[in-house]
């Protein structure tokens, strides 16, 4: 069984990734799974998604623990120890990172034994998902060109024909650019029941209540979490534009993310702007655009401990 | 035969679909919403002529799924977790209506504390309800289960409402192959709803009498119900049969897989028990002779068929994907039940697993087969055991050294 992990923030098109790849692996004729995984739905969090292809029905579902290759549409989730980017990668793993930098690069810096490829995802962070698909689809080596371009096609119909094509020209850029690394994904055998590892249970036992209830209280804690970390892309304000109404965008935005000054205008706190674009769909000066994320800033990361 | 990738929440909204459901009452909730989401945008472009209303909140979307099956229409809804929780007084009551209507709940662990995953306490604490029962362990039973239930639900021996329950995340938001039947062949299965005398009609008013006061009149009514409940597992029989002809997939009331010989079985319900079949695959290779059982229909309980599956195994690994604070399993325990008195009754291993979406690992199963036969062995049941690692146990503490550092500094101590 082929079993791949997406890893991505929400509304990179993670999940949207996986379905292109499950579709793709199922009209190649495989039994195929896909599904993502997150907590609370919002954009900018880290999401995992699975895709599993077989040519016998799958029993295997969940988390995949040991996947044969990994795919990370946004290098910064390696600082994000919840998101569990590094879960299960053994030597011989693949894993592919969109990324400004050299695999090389990468490869010290994880030390990592098995073998790491990376791309360069282009201005626009949106992109790296379709790009990851088309260069994972032949790495793997059983999807075709015109399969793959069927799939793209069947995943992105609610979009318009605009972005379809955008979307399908960077993933079949990736699938060319890949074409050396074809076949580079083997499969992991199946957990054998003869010979495993027990699993290391314990007997669980009653912990004093001071810390088996939820007794911590303490106020304005949302202040230590960084959700800049979340946004894939950011609001700008362009401040010879702004008529300094004074309250419309800070009013509007969910995190209370933009403060006023004395003079009437307004500052994004960038350590807490999850990037939704509210704001920019409000200000009635349109001051404010979207704009993607600068690299080469690494985000905060999320305090430990913090679920994702 | 049109084989398609569906997620369990499409392959509910579909069965809807084709079951030609007439009205959806609806409150959204993860990870239950793409069903509803599915089936608004359908009824929108007018693909399904239904009519679906958003309720404010799951008790009431539950006193409309119970009144309009009570006019006579075919009702289709869906809720999870602590929705389910908050219609619960109105599944004791519309259950005692004698309504039929289907309703999927997508297994979601109860808070506090609080996880979007799936576990089976929400759909567990509806047992005692009135409700049929159908467990889920893929998409495409979810999408089977849901036309089955419909037939169950007004079949006149019956006309009781039917849960088909479904886990989140691991079926809700997981695409697999399914076949979608022929909207032909599910008009064969399922003819329309003859609702036989439970025909409300606005311009009608009329009350229907349900109100009953003593305890004389309630034991009646209560005890038919029970024994309506009771007798729906022969009508079970005959509907899964029915399907069966019609689709080519065969539903028994309990999943008996590869346990033709097998000494040790795993018993348990929903999704992970794809995960268990693949254990029984791993294990008979290695020579084990290794089963699973798995209830589909949950209520009512197939004790018959249990207590004949379970005769002649040495032991059982009872996987519990919920808790019943206070006493263990629930699986454990109704399990136990049947095979009480039970002449050479399988020694039950007991094990709490997968609770709030927590894997089971694949290792897990095998070890959960050893410890069964074990126990067979020596004649000794084992204690119940939470499946808990020394490592998951590790970043818990880590988790809690954090939370006291907070504490401290909170209070200012050092």
């Amino acid at each position: 069984m082929l079993r791949i992990r997406l890893h991505g923030r929400g509304g990179q098109g993670i999940r949207t990734a996986a379905q292109i790849l499950g579709s793709a692996l199922f009209a190649e004729g495989f039994e195929v799974q896909d599904a993502p995984r997150y907590g609370a739905e919002r954009r900018g969090a880290p999401i995992v998604a699975y895709v599993r292809a077989a040519h016998a029905p799958i029993d295997e579902r969940g988390t995949i623990a040991n996947p044969d290759l990994v795919l990370v549409a946004d290098a910064s989730l390696f600082q994000v120890p919840t998101a569990g980017v590094l879960q299960g990668i053994g030597a011989r793993v693949a894993l592919l990172i969109a990324t400004t930098e050299d695999a090389a690069v990468w490869r010290a810096r994880l030390a990592l034994a098995g073998p790491i490829f990376s791309f360069d995802p282009g201005a626009d962070p949106a992109h790296a998902a379709t790009a990851l698909v088309g260069a994972a689809a032949r790495m793997l080596g059983v999807i075709r060109r015109e399969i793959l371009g069927a799939a793209l096609g069947e995943e992105l119909r609610g979009l318009d024909v605009h972005k379809q094509r955008s979307s399908l020209m960077r993933a079949l850029e990736a699938y060319d650019a890949f074409g050396v690394h074809g076949g580079a994904v083997g499969e992991a055998a199946d957990a054998s029941a003869r010979d495993y590892t027990a699993p290391q249970w314990i007997d669980m036992f009653l912990d004093p209540v001071s810390i088996a209830a939820p007794d911590l209280h303490a106020s304005a804690t949302s202040v230590q979490v960084r959700t800049g970390a979340w946004r894939t892309r950011r609001p700008v304000i362009d401040y010879a534009h702004c008529h300094r109404c004074s309250w419309i965008c800070s009013t509007l935005c969910p995190d209370s993310a933009i403060a006023v000054d004395a003079d009437r205008t307004p500052r994004i706190d960038y350590d807490h702007c999850k990037g939704c674009m509210v704001c920019v769909t409000v200000c009635p000066a349109h001051a404010i655009s979207a704009a993607p994320e600068p690299r080469g800033e690494s985000p905060p990361a999320a305090l430990p401990g913090v679920a994702a | 035969m049109n084989r398609v990738l569906l997620t369990g929440n499409s392959a509910a909204a579909w069965a809807a679909r084709l079951a030609a459901a007439d009205y959806v009452p609806a409150f959204p909730i993860t990870p239950q919403t793409g069903i509803i989401e599915s089936l608004a945008g359908w009824i929108e472009s007018g693909s399904m002529p239904a009519r679906l209303v958003m309720f404010e909140s799951e008790h009431s979307m539950l006193a409309a799924a119970g009144a309009a099956a009570a006019t006579g229409v075919r009702v289709f809804t869906a809720t999870s977790s602590q929705g389910l929780l908050y219609a619960m007084e109105m599944l004791y009551a519309t259950a005692g209506w004698r309504a039929p209507f289907v309703m999927v709940n997508v297994s979601r662990a109860l808070a506090s504390p609080v996880t979007l995953e799936s576990d089976h306490n929400d759909i567990l604490a509806a047992r005692d309800s009135g409700f049929l029962q159908i467990h889920c362990a893929t998409c495409q039973e979810v999408l089977d289960a849901v036309l089955i239930a419909y037939c169950l639900a007004e079949d006149a021996r019956v006309r009781l409402p039917v849960l088909v329950n479904q886990d989140g995340f691991l079926l809700s938001f997981t695409r697999e192959p399914v076949a979608l039947p022929d909207a032909g062949a599910v008009a064969r299965f399922l003819p329309a709803f003859d609702s036989m005398g439970i025909e409300f009609r606005a311009s009608r008013p009329i009350s229907q009498a349900v109100a009953v006061l003593g305890g004389s009149p309630y034991s009646y009514f209560r005890y038919q119900m029970q024994l309506a409940l009771q007798g729906a597992a022969g009508v079970y029989d005959e509907v899964a049969q029915a399907f069966a002809s019609e689709f080519g997939r065969s539903y028994p009331q309990v999943e008996a897989y590869r346990c033709e010989d097998a000494e040790v079985v795993f018993f348990m319900t929903g999704a992970f028990s794809t995960r268990a079949r693949a254990a029984v695959d791993r294990l008979r290779e290695a020579g084990q002779r290794v089963g699973l059982v798995r209830p589909r229909l949950f209520r009512p309980f197939p004790a018959a068929q249990l207590r004949r599956l379970m005769s002649g195994r040495r032991a059982i690994a009872v996987l519990d994907q919920n808790i019943s604070l206070g006493k263990g399993g629930v699986l454990a325990t109704e399990l136990a039940s049947v095979l009480y008195g039970m002449p050479e009754a399988p020694l039950i291993a007991e094990f709490i697993g997968g609770l709030g979406g927590r894997d089971i690992a694949p290792e897990e199963f095998y070890q959960m087969a050893k410890v069964a036969l074990d126990a067979a062995d020596s004649g000794i049941t084992p204690a119940p055991r939470m499946l808990y690692t020394e490592t998951e146990m590790r970043e818990m503490r880590k988790l809690q050294s954090i939370a006291i550092a907070e504490r401290h500094e909170l209070r200012g101590a050092p």
